[in-house]
């Protein structure tokens, strides 16, 4: 599913270039559960924002799902990203403004996808992830968990291939933490490729599989002995 | 093909951002208002001042005898100036003079007018034929005193409409007689003069006439006439000829302005044009200010708007939209509402203008509103927004989604 070859990525300053990424070597394959792990400053972000099309890389090649990514357009980026990815943040990135079934409906308004079919399936998504009642309040009328759930029902709506999740417990407390976990669990279980970024052990420790990163590089990839 | 999800997408963030609708709305509609309501103000005055001056031939020039305030060649000062036919005469003979008329008022002002069982009072005036030019008479049946009813002195009379409604109603008029002060005359025109009812009551009999029947003097109580197409300058270097003339003729010194008034309507006319060309300048500044008042709150909103969607657009772009999705949501939504802004602003203004358009007062009447300029201001303001809205918008939709998704 996803491949990358001595992926390196730098930020330029005026005096200095700092490479976060100082080749990667990985390869996903469809259905797996991931862990990125990581100290803040290993690049475990960017790793995630570059498979997710969010960031571009300086040397090397990301395939994602057969399709090599590199220097692509916005215009491109924007349909790949629409077409085949998932994303679930740490701060949920909820339209304030949007109650939750039109925050989940949005990925499928630039699919122009009509509005009565957006409303069907997002009243069908938010079922999946428990918060179908809640369908019309505002995210601010929701709490932390609900407004994650709402957010991995707006990841899920479009059926992408990857899921990618930046912290997403990071905001939540270990009970809340756990349920969204489940969640991962079961689209996992879907079939559908899911990617964590984490700095919790515990957390990591819900992965099928935990890549840690040090200074850009991947420490060790292993398979986690017990899958809970 | 109207976007009508992308439409529904616009009026759903316009309506859950009140605060920022308004304020973008403001600006424009405000602008546009007050253009409009300076536009109308500015022409309705024009219009107004142009009417006022509609009564009287524009060129025209009013003699009327005064007072002498100075000694003159031993003669006391305080002594009153007569006109007489000789002056009359004399200024006949000015070719720059176009039409000339002198006025003499029946004593007591107004005199009884008779016809069958009627019996009215209306204000009577002896004149010659050039009166009509100079007073801007119209004939709207018969016709006005000639050289002939001067020269025979006949008993003939021209009355006004309402004279004429008053005293015959519907039946005919012209040819009828009717007593003026005891003696006979015959209805010879009707006319209409655009100074109103008031003016229109004034009956107008031959010079002759009117100082031979009555008083058996030559006397002449006023002197008017029109210049022609004189500018200012000679009209003004023609009425000084005429107070020196006047002068000599009548013994007083040319210097007292006392003496004889002289009254140039066209100076005053002239002074009322400049006047109005610096209205219009105005009007044309502060509109001009308005306007870029305008153009710069709407920048600025735009500005504000942006930045406040940064978060939003990066949200977007994560979840597939395009940098033309963007920037075409952030502009439409702009125009959308400061074209209707300033469509509001319009038919208010409109509205205000059309208020006013009740009030009789003098020197203002009709203001009007140039469409096409009110409109062209209208379309300088949304294009102006959405211009102001472009940068920026270009520039949230470049920038990078994850740096977007951070600002708040």
């Amino acid at each position: 599913m996803i491949q990358l070859n001595n992926i390196r990525k730098s930020y330029e300053t005026a005096y200095t270039a700092l490479e976060v990424l100082k080749g990667i070597d990985l390869t996903i394959e469809t259905g797996e559960f991931a862990a990125i792990m990581g100290s803040s400053g290993s690049g475990k972000s960017t790793l995630l924002n570059i498979m997710g099309i969010l960031d571009d890389y300086s040397v090397g090649e990301y395939f994602l799902a057969g399709t090599l990514i590199k220097d692509l357009s916005q215009t491109q980026a924007a349909y790949y990203r629409n077409q085949m990815i998932g994303f679930v943040f740490q701060s949920f990135n909820l339209l304030s403004f949007k109650s939750a079934w039109e925050n989940v409906a949005l990925p499928l308004y630039y699919q122009k996808v009509d509005r009565k079919k957006r409303k069907d399936l997002a009243m069908a998504y938010l079922d999946k992830v428990g918060l179908k009642d809640w369908a019309d309040h505002l995210p601010n009328q929701l709490s932390g968990g609900q407004q994650q759930r709402v957010a991995i029902a707006r990841s899920l709506i479009t059926q992408p291939k990857v899921l990618l999740a930046d912290e997403p417990t990071g905001a939540l407390d270990t009970t809340t933490s756990y349920e969204v976990m489940k969640i991962f669990k079961e689209v996992n279980e879907q079939g559908i490729t899911v990617i964590l970024v984490t700095h919790e052990n515990d957390i990591a420790a819900k992965c099928k599989r935990v890549i840690r990163l040090k200074d850009g590089l991947i420490e060790g990839n292993a398979i986690a002995a017990s899958v809970s | 093909m109207i976007d009508w999800d992308k439409w529904q997408e616009i009026f759903s963030s316009i309506r859950r951002h009140k605060m920022r609708t308004i304020l973008t709305a403001l600006g424009v509609f405000w602008g546009i208002f007050m253009l409009v309501i300076l536009l109308g103000a500015g022409k309705g005055l024009q219009n107004g001042v142009e009417h006022e001056f509609r009564d009287d031939a524009i060129n025209s020039v009013w003699v009327r005898r005064g007072t002498t305030s100075m000694p003159y060649k031993g003669l006391p000062k305080g002594r009153r100036v007569l006109f007489n036919n000789d002056n009359y005469d004399y200024l006949d003979d000015f070719e720059e003079i176009d039409a000339l008329t002198g006025r003499y008022y029946l004593s007591g002002g107004n005199q009884m007018v008779k016809y069958g069982e009627k019996s009215l009072s209306f204000p009577t005036v002896g004149v010659h034929p050039g009166h009509q030019v100079v007073e801007n008479s119209i004939i709207t049946e018969g016709r006005y005193i000639n050289e002939r009813d001067i020269k025979e002195i006949r008993k003939v009379v021209v009355i006004g409409l309402p004279v004429r409604r008053e005293l015959f109603g519907e039946k005919n008029a012209i040819g009828e007689m009717v007593t003026v002060g005891g003696i006979a005359y015959t209805v010879i025109g009707i006319y209409r003069d655009t100074g109103g009812e008031e003016e229109m009551r004034m009956i107008y009999i031959p010079m002759s006439t009117a100082q031979k029947v009555y008083a058996g003097t030559e006397n002449v109580h006023q002197i008017m006439f029109t210049v022609g197409d004189l500018s200012v300058e000679e009209t003004n270097e023609l009425t000084e000829e005429v107070r020196n003339d006047l002068a000599r003729q009548l013994q007083f010194d040319p210097k007292d302005r006392r003496a004889v008034y002289i009254y140039n309507q066209a100076e005053n006319y002239q002074e009322l044009m400049d006047l109005f060309t610096a209205i219009r300048f105005f009007v044309w500044f502060v509109g001009l200010g308005s306007i870029i008042a305008g153009v710069i709150g709407v920048s600025n909103i735009m500005l504000i708007v942006v930045k406040d969607r940064t978060k939003e657009i990066g949200i977007r772009k994560a979840l597939g939209a395009t940098p033309y999705s963007i920037v075409s949501m952030i502009l439409q939504e702009a125009v959308f509402i400061t074209a209707l802004a300033g469509y509001l602003g319009l038919i208010a203004g409109i509205g205000v203008i059309y208020l006013i358009r009740e009030l009789e007062v003098d020197y203002f009447r009709n203001p009007e509103v140039n469409l096409s300029v009110a409109v062209a201001a209208t379309i300088v303001l949304v294009l102006a927004g959405a211009l102001a809205g472009l940068m920026p918008a270009l520039q949230a939709a470049r920038i990078n989604p994850v740096v977007a998704m951070k600002s708040d």
